[in-house]
């Protein structure tokens, strides 16, 4: 199972911000995005996704493959730390959440609801979440903001837990996760360029 | 689709003034409205199936930027619009939950509020039938337009602006009805029709609100 | 030369600025002929008076604001279709004419309405498919305006105006079965029934209909074509913000 992205160009409000960006993932790999702040990571991650249309290019082996994790946790503070993740779990069509509760050491939260949360551990609960999807290929954009020295650890062993089972992940950080199994992309020379046409909205009317 | 249900019903019974504020707003609607009409049994009785339903509808208009504002903000649109669940389904749900969340109390409630206004005895039972074949349609017809302005700063006054207009078809045949059920007329032209929008905007309305919510999510 | 050339913003440009005089010219023209012709040179109506003389103005302005929501939807579809940035701006442009249109053929037809009835308003089916109409046109308009992202507005947009399209068209009967259900006897002799009337008042009419046709036309072509300059400023600036 290949993670196939090909010439992919993409937008953000119009304009084209990365052109023609091409990798590919196998089972087992991590791929690393590096680049400033605002060079288009998150728009790259959100395209591959699904979430956005892409200006062109194409993403193959995505479909419903995918779990998404980003700045938003997704989690509701009226619930427990069980519930949001038994919720996540049944849209997936998943049914244990104990392995997620385990990795990230929310065990002795998993009562308390969401709301009570520290940063960090909302945010340990939102990494949990990738566990529960049972999706092969991790999605991910600036994991490790809230997480301190120890939890960074959890994640990075986390993700080579999944790694090791198959799984694959492609993570937006500027952390060094210490992951063995991981390339590194930098991003930047696939900034889009002024004079050439990529078919954004905008050019229609220059 | 079932694991969002449950959901949407617990963190509405669980937020506290979910259950509750579409209630009191229903009801205090109707005890203004004889304070701007007069007290006259009569004129209140003509006007309450009409007034009840405005009532109800304008309370469905209330908790409705709340349905999807939430979800959008703290990312579990984003989530869901990744999940294996299609985003026409979710909708649906969520436009399930809101009814029953919303729609069925102010169903229950409108007989009490009917008092209130002097509905004849006789109208109580098409009353209750008419919101509960329009407030689907309501529920539904919200969620196109909460899915419109999901992503506006305080889009809560152009959400009605857009639903509103919207609202009117069920709005007339929802209020003929109890209209007509009140004064002991024959109700069944109104209703049928009433069933039939409800029936199609709870079909199709979902791939347009799906459509809009892609849009705001990109 | 297929008519989708003038899908291209800066070729559209060019068109309307080479049509648009004489548009506005013939616009203009006919409207002002269709009006004094109507106003002045006709004889007073047997039952009405001289009031029957506001069709000149009512029927041409209910006609265009029906048609103006239509090219809308057309021009909707095809952004959604096609997407031809200068078919959405068409629309974003015909919008604010056409609720000028439904205004005008609301105030034309209480004024039309007030010495039969005695009173400024009546709920009437067909005034009040119009009254329906003008709120779908401020909805449209105002979530244009709430929206900043063009292309996000455009899809939107878009979408509101079908569903809009289908909920205006049940309004309509849903308001004929609410007036009807009244028994309310007096409703507004409708133009199409004068239009079997002699000549003498039709001829006035259909040149006042051709006019506001053209006007609705000119205008519409003239305000998107600000519509796509100020799209294009946008994208300069844009692109000089990242250079």
């Amino acid at each position: 199972m290949t993670l196939a992205v090909t010439n992919l160009t993409i937008a953000r409000g119009g304009l084209p911000v990365l052109a023609d960006v091409s990798f590919a993932l196998e089972a087992g790999q991590a791929l690393i995005l590096r680049g400033p702040n605002g060079v288009g990571k998150t728009t790259l991650l959100r395209t591959i996704a699904g979430l956005q249309p892409s200006l062109n290019g194409t993403v193959a082996g995505a479909q419903d493959q995918i779990a998404y994790a980003a700045h938003s946790d997704g989690l509701k503070a009226m619930l427990s730390v069980s519930e949001n993740l038994t919720f996540w779990a049944e849209v997936f069509g998943q049914s244990d959440i104990s392995n997620a509760l385990k990795a990230f050491d929310l065990e002795s939260l998993s009562d308390s609801l969401a709301g009570t949360l520290s940063a960090g551990q909302k945010r340990r609960l939102g990494l949990a979440r990738l566990l529960v999807t049972g999706r092969p290929i991790w999605v991910l954009d600036e994991p490790t903001v809230s997480l301190d020295t120890a939890s960074v650890a959890m994640f990075a062993a986390a993700v080579e837990a999944h790694l090791k089972s198959g799984g694959m992940a492609l993570i937006a950080t500027h952390i060094n996760l210490g992951i063995e199994q991981a390339n590194v992309l930098d991003v930047t020379p696939f900034i889009a360029r002024n004079d050439v046409a990529m078919g954004s909205s905008d050019e229609a009317f220059l | 689709m079932k694991a969002l249900l449950i959901r949407d019903i617990r963190l509405a019974v669980r937020a506290g003034g979910g259950f509750g504020l579409g209630l009191a707003f229903f009801l205090i609607v109707i005890v203004m409205v004889p304070f701007a009409v007069g007290a006259d049994t009569g004129l209140l009785s003509k006007i309450a199936p009409g007034v009840l339903w405005i009532g109800a509808l304008l309370a469905c208009l209330l908790s409705l930027d709340r349905l999807l504002a939430l979800d959008f903000e703290d990312g579990t649109l984003d989530l869901l619009a990744t999940a294996p669940l299609p985003l026409e389904a979710a909708l649906s749900v969520k436009a399930l939950a809101h009814w029953i969340t919303t729609g069925l109390p102010l169903i229950i409630a409108a007989p009490v509020l009917g008092v209130l206004m002097n509905l004849p005895t006789q109208g109580y039972g098409w009353l209750v039938l008419s919101l509960l074949l329009g407030t689907p349609a309501l529920s539904v017809i919200g969620t196109f337009g909460a899915a419109l302005t999901v992503g506006i700063k305080r889009g809560g006054l152009l959400l009605s602006l857009l639903v509103l207009p919207l609202y009117v078809p069920t709005l007339i045949f929802g209020a003929e009805a109890a209209r007509r059920g009140a004064a002991g007329a024959e109700v069944s032209t109104p209703m049928l029709l009433l069933a039939g929008i409800s029936a199609a905007t709870i079909a199709l309305m979902p791939f347009a609100s799906a459509a809009v919510l892609k849009v705001n999510l990109r | 030369m297929s008519l989708w050339e003038y899908a291209n913003p800066v070729k559209f440009l060019r068109l309307s600025e080479r049509v648009l005089p004489t548009l506005w010219v013939l616009a203009i023209s006919s409207t002002v002929v269709g009006l004094v012709w109507g106003f002045f040179f006709t004889p007073d109506d047997i039952r009405q008076g001289s009031t029957v003389k506001i069709i000149y103005i009512h029927v041409p302005a209910a006609l265009m604001a029906i048609n103006a929501w239509f090219m809308m939807l057309v021009a909707s579809l095809i952004w959604l279709i096609r997407r031809h940035h200068v078919s959405a701006l068409a629309a974003k442009a015909a919008a604010p004419v056409g609720v000028v249109m439904t205004l005008i053929a609301l105030i034309t037809g209480a004024i039309w309405g007030q010495p039969m009835w005695g009173t400024w308003w009546v709920w009437d089916p067909r005034l009040t498919s119009f009254l329906i109409l003008f709120l779908f046109y401020l909805g449209y308009i105002a979530l244009w305006e709430a929206i900043e992202d063009s292309d996000t507005a455009a899809d939107l947009t878009a979408v509101l105006c079908m569903v809009g399209s289908v909920f205006a068209v049940l309004s309509r009967y849903a308001v004929n079965f609410w007036n009807q259900g009244l028994h309310q006897g007096t409703s507004i002799p409708v133009a199409t029934g004068e239009r079997s009337v002699a000549d003498v008042f039709f001829v006035p009419l259909l040149i006042s209909m051709v006019g506001f046709g053209l006007l609705f036309l000119a205008l519409t072509l003239y305000r998107t074509g600000t519509e796509i300059r100020l799209r294009r400023t946008k994208a300069l600036l844009a692109r000089e913000g990242r250079s």
